[in-house]
């Protein structure tokens, strides 16, 4: 196999590390050009996101020094770095990287982001060249791992942000978010993420009431919304379905009995109100009311955290997945790697024979084609019979890790020429 | 033959009612479209028995309590596809593949033999009583039925565990639409179908009895579902006092509908 991969991700290397070692998006072409030129790499993938840097490559016979080219292409000091360095080899680098595309090694376990980075990554290393053979193969392969474990596991599919909780529950409310209004209430920073995430996934309109109203309007504006008088929210909330308050106020804002006005003047439509002010701003005597719904801090930041034990239960499920498709991933490469012996060992052998029958073929004078059909079936009887153990031999090893040796006592042996052999539409083992 | 094709659509509605029970506990795609098929093939098989019941009565195969059983279970099964298809949601399975299930067990255990209809009475009015009123009972069931996954989501988003049971049910919204339509969709079926009726007595009988059960808990049935319709329609009644309401009005349903055990002038044929 001969795969390597060395880096630093955000659990072993602090930001100051990892903003040294990371590489523009414009400069990773000529970075995997430089990469695959160092000696002993013939492969070679280059990774780069805000929370690792990693290099994949494919060796020549697993010979070469990584390290190396990360000092020489950083300028950095060995010491420094080797600290927070992590190096894989082989089915342990398979594994890495099949769990970083899987998002099992992701700050935030599950999330799509990387996927679509590892899949930038790849298409760069393509675009110059740098990835061919067993590599292409491996990315292919951990793509469709990637995949696998977001169908067959749950681990991407809730939310894990307080936001994103908000923008969830708000689903399961009304459904579609098109053409809902949002009335945020104080214009702090998380109200205004909130209000972000919600007009992302369709809201229609975004009101802002906030006590001072300068800075109402200035919110507004960012939304194209419309700001609010503080002292008319009473007359104004109803008109929204969802309610983001986070003021200051040192007592609830919306009691009990505003609700039962809203919900008359709404004709019991439901409302949703995300309080994320503490002291709360929202009476939680609100959520008793028929059609309306009290979310505070807390109960977001429980989803949240309920949603991340999810996130990891389901994640060890994945884990199970990944260490069945390395073992067989492996297992493709070496039927990969014993094929070409076969196919040349059984071309080599089969030369022979018909050498050997051509060269004595003249002195045995007239033979009946009974006689003819004889020959043929006893030579190749002989041949079939004496190739049958090393055949099996390579077969059985395919499915060991001792593939790559056996492949080479068979080629000494054999005096078989390195390299594929010629094309053939054969499959391994069939004779004709 | 009728009760042969009855009993493959009873299995096929059996594997609805595999997806109701198990969606109770977890969420399964999968199943959700195993049973959507199973939903539609059993409905074939369902029609080809009605049809063939009713070739060989040579009337609507109404006349025994169990064939009208079968039908309202068909009809039932109808309108969870519209729905279906509208709103892309098989959760009111959960609801209706039991009772359909139930029902059509009931047809396929106590088939009885084909009865004659009385003498005198007017074919094409009953049949279009008949079909008129099991639309409406079979809306008002799906409208009942989407109330209570109502107050089951209603519930869940209030007790703040979003998490495990029932957590793939449609939005809130979506639910109250569903029962909404659904009850608006029942009430001119319902309304025709008693004016139906009401001809169909007078008809037979030349004069109409008000004081008949039957007549009387229709009546008061269509009332209280006038009232619903009309609550709904004003105030936007919804969550739990919709699903009392409308609770209310299947159980005036099922009330006007066992009137037929002791009504004198409507009853299922005797044996």
């Amino acid at each position: 196999m001969n795969f390597r991969l060395i880096g630093v991700n955000h659990n072993s290397a602090p930001v100051e590390v990892r903003e040294r070692l990371a590489i523009p998006e414009s400069k990773l072409p000529d970075a995997l050009q430089r990469f695959v030129a160092h000696p002993g790499v013939a492969e070679g993938v280059i990774l780069s996101t805000c929370n690792r840097v990693e290099l994949l490559a494919r060796t020549q016979n697993g010979a070469a020094d990584l390290r190396s080219f990360l000092h020489s292409y950083f300028h950095l000091d060995p010491a420094e770095l080797e600290p927070h360095l992590y190096d894989y080899s082989e089915n342990d680098a398979v594994r890495h990287l099949f769990r970083v595309t899987s998002s099992l090694d992701s700050m935030v376990i599950g999330e799509a982001q990387i996927l679509g980075q590892v899949k930038e990554a790849y298409a760069t290393a393509r675009a110059v060249g740098a990835v061919h053979s067993q590599l292409d193969l491996l990315l292919t392969r951990a793509f469709a791992v990637a995949k696998r474990v977001r169908t067959e596991t749950a681990v991407g599919s809730s939310a894990v942000s307080v936001a994103s909780v908000a923008v969830e529950l708000a689903k399961k409310i009304f459904g579609s978010l098109q053409g809902k209004h949002v009335y945020l209430v104080g214009a702090g920073k998380m109200s205004e993420l909130a209000a972000r995430h919600l007009q992302a996934h369709g809201a229609a309109s975004i009101f802002v009431a906030n006590r001072t109203y300068d800075r109402a309007q200035q919110l507004a504006a960012k939304f194209n919304g419309e700001a609010i008088h503080f002292s008319e929210i009473y007359n104004t909330c109803d008109r929204a379905d969802i309610v983001i308050t986070s003021t200051g106020a040192p007592v609830a804002i919306f009691k009990r009995a505003h609700g039962e006005m809203f919900l008359s003047r709404r004709k019991n439509r439901p409302m949703f109100f995300i309080d994320i002010a503490v002291p709360r701003d929202v009476d939680p005597e609100m959520n008793k009311l028929d059609g309306i719904f009290v979310y505070d801090i807390d109960d977001l930041q429980q989803a949240v955290t309920a949603h991340v034990t999810d996130r990891k239960k389901e994640a060890s499920r994945a884990e199970d997945i990944i260490n069945v498709e390395v073992e067989r991933f492996q297992a493709r490469l070496q039927a990969l790697e014993v094929v070409p012996t076969i196919v040349s060992l059984q071309d080599h052998i089969e030369t022979i024979r018909q050498a050997e029958i051509d060269r004595v073929r003249g002195r045995l004078g007239f033979l009946s084609p009974e006689q003819e059909l004889a020959i043929e079936a006893l030579t190749r009887g002989i041949v079939n019979k004496i190739l049958h153990t090393p055949i099996s031999a390579l077969k059985t090893a395919a499915r060991d890790s001792e593939a790559t040796t056996v492949v080479d006592v068979v080629r000494r042996l054999f005096n078989l020429r390195e390299g594929k052999p010629a094309k053939s539409g054969r499959e391994p083992g069939e004779r004709e | 033959m009728p009760i042969l094709w009855l009993r493959v659509a009873l299995g096929c509605y059996g594997v609805g009612l595999l997806y109701a029970l198990v969606a109770l506990t977890r969420t399964s795609d999968l199943l959700g479209r195993i049973a959507l098929h199973a939903a539609y093939l059993g409905m074939v098989f369902h029609l080809v028995s009605l049809a063939e019941a009713m070739q060989l009565s040579g009337q609507i195969a109404l006349t025994s309590v169990h064939n009208a059983e079968s039908v309202l279970a068909f009809l039932i099964m109808v309108i969870f596809l519209i729905i279906y298809m509208v709103y892309k949601t098989t959760s009111p399975g959960i609801v209706v593949f039991p009772l359909v299930f139930l029902l059509t067990l009931v047809a396929v255990a106590g088939q009885q033999p084909f009865l004659r209809m009385p003498p005198g009475v007017r074919k094409g009015w009953l049949i279009a009583h008949v079909a008129l009123i099991f639309t409406g009972y079979a809306a008002l069931f799906v409208s009942f039925g989407a109330s209570l996954l109502y107050l089951i989501q209603e519930h869940t988003l209030k007790s703040k565990k979003s998490s495990g049971i029932l957590s793939r049910l449609p939005a809130l919204e979506v639910i109250d639409d569903i029962g909404y339509r659904s009850l608006l969709l029942g009430f001119p079926f319902m309304t025709l179908g008693l004016i139906a009726g009401t001809i169909v007595a007078q008809v037979t009988f030349g004069r109409i009895n008000f004081l008949d059960p039957k007549i009387l808990l229709s009546v008061l049935m269509w009332i209280v579902y006038m009232v619903m319709v009309y609550t709904r329609w004003t105030a936007g009644w919804r969550g739990r006092r919709a699903a009392y309401l409308a609770a209310g009005v299947f159980a005036a349903a099922l009330i006007a509908w066992s009137a037929n055990y002791f009504s004198a002038i409507h009853r299922f044929v005797q044996s």
